[in-house]
């Protein structure tokens, strides 16, 4: 497939007005010698573009169950109205008497997202996940600085934390310290009190965790850390379990990010834009980002600082709040309810030859260990997942959470139908079977796809960067 | 309940029952009692008319400007019709980051040009996939280079908000954003030279600058190679259409907001910021990278690469900790170029040169007089005899978005291709009738 640079020469001046005004130069030592871009013709962009499409696999193409990414239905209402001229068509910096609509979304959204877990204060700024968990730990680090507590240098992150939460902490300015996890996979709480102390900024956590269970001693963990001074930051990638079942306020949490584009349905995008608002309890909404456009544009006394230009990713906000508007309270609680109910259908199917991490039910996905089926057939976590490629199903996540070895990790959503369940089921009972008669057909899987197992160490060894 | 589910009652019932449970809730049993959520207080879900219906008088709470005159930081361009109906195309706006490369080439690819385009267009040799905006690409560039040196010089003709997200992100790591006064609205190299001591890791500058005016960025980097002392230039990519590049002028990071590439103004989001850099600090480099390859039928194709400097691999020692980027308005950016073209985009440069220079002499005419000599790209500052306010209501009451006031005293204007000759001289006419 030929690039887009390998077009040219075809005529692309009729897209502009001609100029009204008198033509303007800069003088010649102001200019660029020379503007390397290709002049392709539009009937050429338009059958590139839609040719790479095609060779891309999106939710509306087939089953994701990419764990930790929530990969649900994108609600074709939401791109819609997220494209109305009133939202698109709006400076940032026009004159607050003429932002109402804007002003509106923002406080219903995150008034809702307050309530969905019980917080008192939002910011909607943050652009990811990732940027909230920047954002929720400045509010962390800000809140023990204004208490004259300038010792609390560590964040305690759990063995099976998302590689973002050390990262982010390592940004926030704080050592990470791990807790290890016990043979539940869960904090282990005897461990969690020989590490905590007065030098404890935060506990990290994900409830459900990364492993898809309920933190069972979330309240003795809450006590721990509050006991020591030390607050509590909720990683809000798995909250799609919990909507309207239980809220991280009420586990114990201080500080909460959501990823809009998980949880409420916003569309990933192929790697973004997304929306990571953060909120808090009332002690800690001082600290907010500036400003708080949901509360009228206030500027918070103790603030933490800008973390983005303007007020964050606006148009994601407002598909996401569609999403709360369309399914209201019961109906988000229907979707947690819903993805739970997938995912132990899926993981209960699947069980009966794979090995599942826990007998426990699960929340809204499960991790399967293929370590065992590695051993007696050479046929690894890599190899049925790209296997399923073949079948039209997406693979899920792979060689995550850490602790757990030859991991594959499902997350079906609440969108997933339950013919696409039983597919998969059946599929991946299959593939069981395959590994112990035809390893090779998996080693060398996917075999439909444009391409197959390209060479990464290659990659990043050339690194050709660019055309 | 919602159209979004699509288990029926059968299907749920058959699940349970393959489970092993008698109802949905045992598969709750994990979490204590004392925990369990009260039914939430939000209003029941409405249907997707109601939905429609309510947002539309939503959106109709905000003033749509038939004329917009103001930049600073959000600029309103044309964008082409392809653009939108092929970024919208759902196999882009429904994939995930691209981890599995068989099923993600198109994605990749596209990358890939973006990362191309903005080589091109900056000089430079290597891009990132993309990061949140330009106020957190700049702060991010900054980042690569702190360490044993703990310094930021920048300058008060910087962005406000990127000056401010700049200073979240470095001192968040313990080091110091030292920002020095402009003169005549432009760098003071005499300043710059007085404060670059052995501390400063690197300086970031704006081309054009906040108030619109191009800064000599060949001398900034030199004093900068001089001093072994890293320069990071911050581009307005529109002006690049015509403006000497961060590459000619010898800019060791050329970093920037990409939002005028093809997207709407959004009320601020979401944008896109770029980072490009050299091959020597290519390492350093934050965020996504896709990188060429074979795969193992040697056929050429396209991963993501470098991942040993990012979160899920490095952990508390990543070069940062962005995960999803903004990868879709990369996407957005790259077909706008591809749209445009060399001759449709070098006419947009053009048309933003032109008509910010015509709306400048004529502003000159009815009495505001533009506050710094330089040279411009599409912004600039004129005084306004204390009246900036009044100018702001009167254009708004007329469907124009006036320059944006600074101070009572001083406006920032921009002028794009968006507006057209009649369109200026009205402006232009109802400030001479605020000054009368």
């Amino acid at each position: 497939m030929k690039s887009i640079f390998e077009y040219d020469n075809a005529q692309t001046e009729n897209y502009i007005r001609p100029l009204t005004v008198q033509k303007y130069s800069l003088k010649k030592e102001l200019q660029r010698e020379n503007l390397d871009l290709p002049d392709v013709s539009e009937y050429n962009v338009v059958r590139h573009y839609t040719k790479l499409s095609k060779t891309a696999f999106g939710v509306d193409d087939g089953f994701y169950p990419l764990g930790s990414c929530t990969m649900k239905y994108n609600p074709k209402l939401n791109e819609e109205v997220a494209s109305f001229k009133g939202f698109v068509k709006i400076h940032p910096l026009q004159g607050k008497d003429t932002l109402g609509g804007c002003v509106k979304v923002c406080k219903m959204l995150a008034d809702s997202l307050q309530e969905i877990t019980g917080m008192d204060a939002c910011t909607l700024q943050p652009a990811a996940g990732a940027h909230g968990e920047f954002t929720g730990l400045l509010l962390i680090k800000k809140y023990h600085e204004s208490r004259g507590d300038f010792g609390r240098k560590k964040i305690i992150v759990p063995d099976s934390a998302h590689g973002t939460n050390p990262a982010s902490a390592a940004m926030a300015g704080f050592d990470v310290v791990e807790v290890k996890s016990n043979s539940e996979k869960g904090v282990d709480v005897d461990e969690l009190k020989k590490i905590v102390g007065d030098d404890t900024a935060a506990l990290m956590l994900t409830n459900p965790t990364t492993l898809g269970l309920f933190e069972k001693n979330i309240v003795e963990i809450a006590d721990i850390i509050h006991k020591a001074g030390g607050l509590l930051y909720y990683d809000g990638a798995n909250l799609n379990a919990v909507m309207g079942i239980a809220r991280p306020k009420d586990m114990g949490f201080d500080v909460v990010h959501f990823n809009l584009h998980k949880t409420f349905s916003t569309p990933h995008g192929g790697g973004g834009p997304g929306s990571g608002p953060v909120c808090c309890t009332k002690e800690l909404k001082e600290f907010l980002p500036y400003p708080v456009v949901n509360d009228g544009f206030k500027m918070p006394q103790n603030s933490v600082g800008k973390v983005t230009a303007f007020y964050g990713n606006f148009s994601v906000m407002v598909k996401a709040l569609c999403y709360i508007l369309t399914l209201g309270g019961k109906g988000l609680k229907e979707a947690s309810t819903c993805a739970v109910l997938n995912a132990n259908y899926l993981k209960s199917r699947l069980q009966k030859v794979y090995d599942t991490d826990s007998d426990r039910y699960c929340m809204h996905e499960f991790v399967l260990s293929l370590q065992k089926l590695k051993d007696e057939t050479g046929v690894s976590a890599i190899d049925v997942a790209k296997s399923l490629i073949d079948y039209g199903i997406h693979p899920p996540t792979m060689y995550f959470p850490l602790i757990v070895h030859e991991a594959l990790m499902f997350e079906p959503t609440e969108s997933a139908t339950k013919e696409m369940l039983d597919e998969t089921a059946d599929v991946m009972l299959r593939l069981y079977q395959e590994a112990k008669t035809d390893p090779d057909k998996l080693h060398s899987a996917p075999h439909c796809a444009v391409i197959s197992r390209p060479d990464e160490v290659k990659a990043a060894k050339d690194c050709k960067l660019r055309y | 309940m919602s159209n979004y589910i699509s288990l029926s009652e059968k299907d749920k019932k058959e699940m349970l029952e393959t489970i092993g449970v008698k109802s949905a809730d045992e598969l709750f049993k994990d979490i204590p009692g004392k925990i369990k959520a009260k039914p939430l207080n939000l209003p029941d879900g409405m249907s997707q008319q109601e939905v429609f219906d309510f947002m539309e008088s939503v959106a109709n709470e905000n003033k749509v400007f038939d004329t917009v005159l103001r930049g600073a930081g959000a600029y309103s361009h044309y964008i082409p019709s392809p653009v939108k109906a092929l970024v919208s195309r759902s196999e882009f706006v429904t994939a995930y980051t691209p981890y599995q490369a068989e099923i993600s080439q198109g994605i990749l690819r596209s990358i890939f040009e973006y990362q191309t385009f903005m080589c091109r267009l900056t000089g430079m040799e290597v891009s990132n996939a993309s990061h949140y905006s330009g106020a957190t690409a700049a702060a991010e560039a900054a980042l690569m280079f702190l360490g044993r040196k703990t310094k930021v010089l920048t300058f008060d003709n910087v962005n406000p908000d990127t000056l401010a997200v700049m200073k979240t992100y470095i001192e968040a790591r313990g080091f110091t954003l030292e920002v020095l006064s402009s003169k005549d609205g432009l760098v003071d190299t005499d300043a710059l030279e007085k404060a670059a001591d052995d501390t400063v890791a690197c300086v970031y500058f704006a081309q054009p600058n906040y108030f619109g005016l191009i800064e000599d960025a060949d001398s900034v980097a030199a004093f900068c190679k001089s001093k072994g002392i890293k320069s990071i230039g911050g581009y307005n990519p529109t002006a690049l259409s015509l403006l000497k590049t961060p590459a000619e002028s010898g800019v060791d990071v050329a970093t920037g907001e990409a939002q005028p590439l093809g997207m709407s103004l959004s009320f601020g989001g979401p944008y896109l910021g770029f980072i490009t850099c050299m091959r020597s600090d290519m390492r350093k480099l934050t965020g996504r990278i896709v990188g060429e390859t074979v795969d193992r039928d040697g056929n050429v194709c396209y991963v993501l690469t470098l991942q040993a400097r990012e979160q899920h691999i490095r952990r508390e020692r990543a070069s940062s900790n962005i995960c999803s980027n903004q990868a879709h308005c990369a996407l957005t950016a790259a077909v706008y170029l591809a749209t445009l073209g060399k001759k449709g985009f070098t006419e947009v440069g053009e048309a933003c040169l032109s008509n910010a220079h015509y709306l400048a002499e004529q502003l000159g005419n009815v009495g505001l007089k533009r506050k710094y000599k330089g040279e411009f790209f599409h912004e600039f500052v004129t005084e306004c005899r204390g009246k900036a306010k009044d100018i702001e209501k009167k254009l708004a009451e007329n469907g124009i978005l006036s320059g944006l006031c600074l101070s009572d005293d001083e406006m920032l204007w921009c002028a794009t291709e968006t507006a057209d000759v009649k369109a200026l001289d009205r402006a232009v006419k109802l400030v001479g009738e605020v000054l009368k």
